[in-house]
């Protein structure tokens, strides 16, 4: 059994038991907070598991040797989602890595054509290292996202090789700087420019974050100073305790330590903008979930008594929904809050 | 196991069992000085109490302040630099001390 095999593997039994011991329910409860659905104005959709790297913290599982990929039925029908729904003014996809899904150029394309945000959870070295099945190259990257006006989000642990490479794997800081040049060449990230390049920091262990202002200063002096390198923002995410990360955590015997971290530091303003309260998430299979992460954990969304697909999308059930929540939830509320954009205090 | 147990390290406000007052000052002062933002940054003061840690080779604040030192944002380059600021004011201060020797020495007609 491989590696990735190995580290695919998740043990349902223990993640129910880890709910019931760090149980997000009763903290709301608690804190006498209610967090139901406000909106929707993000659909995310994760469009394939395959990609070039593998990394220690994925809580995609993502590899070189994942094959789910959306398929361009679902597609077509996630873009019919976007004509008809006039609220979801986003598009945030991502994967794996979610250039290596054939129908991705299309599928940003006609988003643009609907006047959607399209944004792109990009890892940088897909650009350099092509696709690890076929080979094909994807060199035209930063032009097509240019072209699209595609916000580009992109992983970048640490302004420094050891960190970057250690969570991302070895030669990933190097190629990422390639790769952020090439961007900038475009125009990405630079002043006066319309084109939006930020970066996600995520710590490289179990530890919490360091302050995303803070953060921001040191990323932008550093990559300036040794590389030249421009950026808008930098979005600064708490590892969620699910899948490869928990499992390492576990390794480690330090998940109990992280979880009571994550617990004593519930903020309460941080969980009134939790994400999934304005943003739906897409798996490659077309069902709904509350977020990219009760994705991973296959907690999927019923709405008005039926489980929701995008076959079924109906934005009124789903903005009615209950969301679903689960211990890894005190990821997000966890001190200045995390988000797929960053911080959310 | 060793002598030091490193769960030890949350029971330190056991500590103030038979002095509760004298802990939570010390606490109070304890939290005002290191844990938040001042003239200096937290990240910085971590890495000053990092170096300290390791000067007074105490395995809990070596563990404590090895992870505060990650979560303010530094990383083990910093960190390494910063016990390396320690381990040489340690070899300057014994070697200042050669001078006292040679004081010694003089008073002793040897010098």
């Amino acid at each position: 059994m491989s590696q990735v095999t190995v580290l695919r593997q998740r043990d349902i039994s223990q993640d129910k038991t880890d709910d019931v011991k760090y149980s997000f329910y009763k903290k709301l409860s608690e804190a006498k907070t209610d967090l139901p659905p406000t909106t929707i104005e993000t659909l995310q959709i994760n469009i394939t598991k395959l990609c070039n790297q593998t990394c220690l913290h994925c809580h995609v599982d993502a590899s070189p040797k994942r094959k789910e990929q959306m398929d361009l039925e679902s597609v077509n029908r996630c873009l019919e989602i976007l004509a008809t729904n006039e609220s979801i003014k986003n598009l945030d996809i991502t994967g794996g890595a979610p250039e290596l899904n054939p129908h991705f150029d299309f599928l940003v394309t006609e988003a643009r054509k609907l006047n959607k945000h399209v944004m792109v959870r990009h890892n940088l070295t897909v650009t350099l290292d092509g696709n690890p099945v076929t080979g094909e190259s994807k060199e035209y990257l930063p032009e097509f996202y240019a072209e699209n006006q595609v916000e580009v989000i992109s992983s970048l642990p640490y302004y420094q090789e050891y960190f970057t490479d250690k969570q991302r794997g070895k030669g990933v800081f190097e190629k990422s700087i390639e790769s952020i040049l090439m961007l900038n060449e475009k125009g990405f990230g630079i002043e006066g420019s319309e084109l939006i390049l930020n970066f996600v920091y995520n710590p490289v262990g179990a530890f919490l974050p360091a302050s995303q202002q803070s953060l921001e200063t040191d990323f932008k002096r550093e990559l300036d100073k040794k590389y030249g390198i421009k950026f808008n923002n930098l979005f600064v995410i708490t590892n969620m305790p699910i899948n490869r990360f928990k499992q390492q955590l576990k390794r480690l015997g330090a998940y109990d330590e992280y979880m009571v971290k994550l617990v004593n530091a519930f903020n309460p303003t941080a969980a009134k903008s939790v994400m999934c309260r304005s943003l739906i998430s897409v798996s490659h299979d077309g069902k709904v979930y509350d977020c990219d992460f009760n994705q991973m954990l296959d907690m999927d969304v019923v709405a008005g008594g039926e489980p929701m697909t995008i076959f079924n999308f109906d934005y009124n059930k789903l903005v009615n929904r209950e969301i679903m929540f689960g211990s890894h939830c005190f990821g997000c509320t966890a001190g200045s809050g995390s988000s797929c954009g960053g911080t959310t205090t | 196991m060793g002598y030091y147990d490193s769960k030890d390290l949350k029971r330190f406000g056991e500590v103030g069992k038979f002095s509760k007052e004298l802990m939570e000052k010390f606490f109070d002062y304890y939290n005002s000085a290191i844990g938040e933002d001042g003239a200096l940054t937290k990240r910085e003061k971590a890495l000053i109490a990092l170096a300290v840690s390791h000067v007074k080779q105490c395995p809990y604040c070596i563990d404590s302040y090895t992870t505060q030192c990650l979560e303010t944002g530094a990383d083990p380059e910093q960190m390494t630099e910063a016990i390396h600021v320690a381990a040489s004011l340690e070899a300057g201060i014994t070697l200042i001390h050669g001078i006292q020797m040679h004081n010694a020495l003089e008073k002793n007609g040897a010098l």
